[in-house]
C-alpha cells in the first residue's frame, strides 16, 4: 500500500507553518503505511559553498556531543540535533564530508545532501516518527513525505522513504518496480552505488542519474516511462519544485488540491481535509502518465 | 411523522454513524439523513437498505454508498475509490468527481456522476446504469457483463476493453476501444434508452449523438488454435 503526500506553498506567511501543515497529512496516511515514515523539507537555500547534511544515528540515544567531540576537524561545520536525527551545516567540500562521515561514523548515517534539503526517516508508526522528530516545528517552502508498508524489501531505517540521490533532490513512491535490479546493474556499471536492495532506490537513482546528464526532471520522468517497469505514484522535490506523475495504469491512487495559497497532494483526500481553504480548493485526480511540476 | 436527523462525522465515527443507518433508521422515522464533516472517510454510508434520502455535505472517501439497496444518496462533493461499489437498487449522485472504480460489479440501481469518473468506471458491472456527465477515464467499461454506461463527455483508451453484455454510450471521442469492443449502429430501442437514463439522472443532452459500443465477442469462446499474445 503506502501512502505518500506533499505540499508546496505558495505565500511567504504559510512557510513557518510547513511542518504544522504536512504532519497531519502524514500522521493521516499512517494507515496506509505503518512500519516507516519520512519526510523532506525544502528550507532557505543556503549560500555556496554551504551544504546542508541530514544524518540519522543508528542508536535512538546516540550521543552527538561524543561524537562531535571527536570530529578530527572541529571546524567541520555546526551540528543541530533532534533524537537520533541531525542536520550538519558545513563550508567543506562536500566529497571531503562525504569522505569523513563514511570513514569516521559508523554509527552515524547520511541521509540528505543539498543547499536546501532537510531528510528525516525512520523505522515505526509515522505519529510516532513526527513526535522523536519535532516535525511540526519545521519550516520551508516545501515538502514531500512518505508512509511505508513494505513489501519487496525489509523494514529498516535505510529502507524508509524519501529516498534521495545527488543534492537537493528526493523520492517517495507509491507501488513497486518489477525491474529495479535491470536497472541497478545498468547504473552500478556506471559507477553509481546503491545504499540498499530497495526498488525505489533504483527509480531515485535513475531519474538522477538522466538529470546529471543534461536532462530536466521532467526529461528524465519521460525516459523513465520506457526504463521503469511497474506501478508508481512518484512524488519527487527539488530545491525549486513539486513534481507528480503516475503510471500508465494508474493503479495507485493520488489526489491534488490546489488553492491561491499551497498545492498539496495526497494518497488519499483524507489527508487534506485539514488543510486551510479545503473546501474551496481545486480538486483533481492527476491523469496517468502525465508530468505536474509545481515551482516555489 | 418524517424528519430528517443530522450525523456530524467531526463527532461520531464512521461505525456509529453507519450503524445508525443500518439498525436505527426504522425506529426514528427519518425520512432524510444529513452528514456533515465527511472529509473524505472511507465507508460512509455503505450497506443501506432501505427506502431513504441520504445527503453527504462534502468530499467523501472509498466505497461511500457501497452495496446500496433502495437508498437515494447524494455526495455533494467528490468521491474517492469505488462510489457505489456493488450497488444493488436505489441511486447514487456524486455532484463532483468520482475516482477510479464507479460502480465496480453493480448489480442494479442508478449512478450519477456530474463531473468526471476517472480510470476502471463500471469495471464489472452486472445490471446497473451508469450516467457521467463529464468524461471517463482508461479503462471503463472493463469486462463489464450487464447494464448501461452513458458517458456524455469523452471516453479514455482501452473503452470497453472485454465487454462482454453491457452496452456502453458515449457523446465525445474515444481515445480508443479495448479488446473485443466494437461500435455499432444505435436502434430505436437505444434511443429510448439514453433518453431514460439521461432523464433519471436529470442530463440534458440530445441521445441522437451518442455513439453505442458494445462487445464484438470475439473473446467469448477460448480458440486454442489461434496465436495467443499477452
Amino acid at each position: 500500500m503506502c501512502g505518500i503526500v506533499g505540499i508546496l506553498l505558495k505565500t511567504e506567511a504559510l512557510r513557518p507553518s510547513l511542518g504544522k501543515l504536512a504532519t497531519p497529512m502524514l500522521e493521516c496516511m499512517g494507515t496506509r503505511g505503518p512500519d516507516s515514515a519520512g519526510l523532506a523539507v525544502f528550507q532557505n537555500t543556503l549560500e555556496e559553498p554551504q551544504r546542508r547534511y541530514s544524518l540519522r544515528a543508528q542508536q535512538p540515544d546516540f550521543d552527538w556531543q561524543h561524537w562531535q567531540a571527536d570530529w578530527p576537524d572541529p571546524q567541520l561545520g555546526t551540528l543541530e540535533t533532534q533524537g537520533a536525527h541531525a542536520s550538519l551545516i558545513s563550508s567543506c567540500p562536500v566529497t571531503q564530508v562525504h569522505e569523513f562521515l563514511q570513514l569516521f561514523s559508523a554509527d552515524v548515517r547520511l541521509l540528505a545532501t543539498g543547499r536546501a534539503i532537510r531528510l528525516f526517516k525512520d523505522e515505526g508508526h509515522p505519529i510516532e516518527i513526527s513526535r522523536r522528530c519535532a516535525l511540526p516545528e519545521l519550516q520551508g517552502t516545501h515538502a514531500v513525505g512518505h508512509t511505508r508498508m513494505a513489501t519487496e524489501s525489509v523494514v529498516s531505517p535505510e529502507h524508509a522513504h524519501p529516498f534521495t540521490a545527488g543534492e537537493d533532490f528526493c523520492l517517495v513512491h507509491n507501488g513497486s518496480l518489477s525491474n529495479p535490479y535491470s536497472v541497478r546493474r545498468k547504473l552500478e556499471r556506471r559507477g553509481i552505488a546503491f545504499e540498499t536492495d530497495n526498488d525505489t532506490e533504483a527509480g531515485c537513482r535513475f531519474l538522477q542519474w538522466r538529470m546529471r546528464e543534461g536532462d530536466t526532471l521532467e526529461e528524465a520522468i519521460h525516459r523513465s516511462f520506457r526504463e521503469l517497469d511497474g506501478f508508481f505514484t512518484f512524488l519527487m522535490a527539488t530545491a525549486g519544485k513539486l513534481v507528480l506523475v503516475r503510471d500508465g495504469f494508474s493503479c495507485k491512487p493520488a489526489v491534488v488540491a490546489e488553492t491561491d495559497e499551497y498545492v498539496a497532494v495526497g494518497s488519499e483526500f483524507r489527508s487534506l481535509a485539514h488543510l486551510p481553504g479545503i473546501v474551496n480548493a481545486d480538486v483533481f485526480e492527476p491523469s496517468p502518465e502525465q508530468i505536474y511540476s509545481w515551482h516555489v | 411523522m418524517a424528519r430528517v436527523t443530522h450525523l456530524d462525522l467531526a463527532n461520531l465515527t464512521i461505525r456509529e454513524v453507519n450503524q445508525f443507518l443500518h439498525h436505527e433508521l426504522d425506529a426514528s422515522q427519518t425520512a432524510q439523513v444529513d452528514i456533515q464533516n465527511p472529509d473524505g472517510k472511507h465507508s460512509i454510508a455503505a450497506g443501506l437498505d432501505m427506502e431513504v434520502t441520504v445527503n453527504i455535505l462534502g468530499h467523501a472517501g472509498y466505497f461511500v454508498a457501497g452495496m446500496n439497496k433502495q437508498a437515494s444518496v447524494t455526495i455533494h462533493g467528490n468521491v474517492g475509490w469505488s462510489v457505489a461499489e456493488n450497488i444493488m437498487s436505489g441511486t447514487v449522485r456524486v455532484t463532483g468527481h468520482a475516482s477510479q472504480c464507479t460502480a465496480a460489479s453493480g448489480h442494479g440501481g442508478l449512478v450519477v456522476i456530474e463531473g468526471n469518473a476517472s480510470s476502471r468506471c463500471g469495471i464489472s458491472m452486472k445490471g446497473c446504469d451508469i450516467v457521467v456527465q463529464g468524461n471517463v477515464g482508461h479503462f471503463a467499461g472493463f469486462m463489464a457483463q450487464a447494464g448501461r454506461l452513458v458517458v456524455c463527455g469523452d471516453a479514455g483508451p482501452h473503452l470497453g476493453d472485454s465487454l462482454y453484455e453491457a452496452i456502453l454510450y458515449v457523446r465525445g471521442s474515444i481515445a480508443s476501444l479495448g479488446a473485443d469492443a466494437q461500435q455499432q449502429e444505435m436502434t430505436p430501442d437505444d434511443i429510448q434508452s439514453i433518453s431514460e437514463l439521461l432523464a433519471a439522472s436529470g442530463v440534458a443532452a440530445d441521445p441522437h449523438e451518442f455513439k453505442k459500443v458494445a462487445s464484438a465477442r470475439r473473446l467469448y469462446h477460448w480458440n486454442a488454435t489461434e496465436r495467443q499474445e499477452y
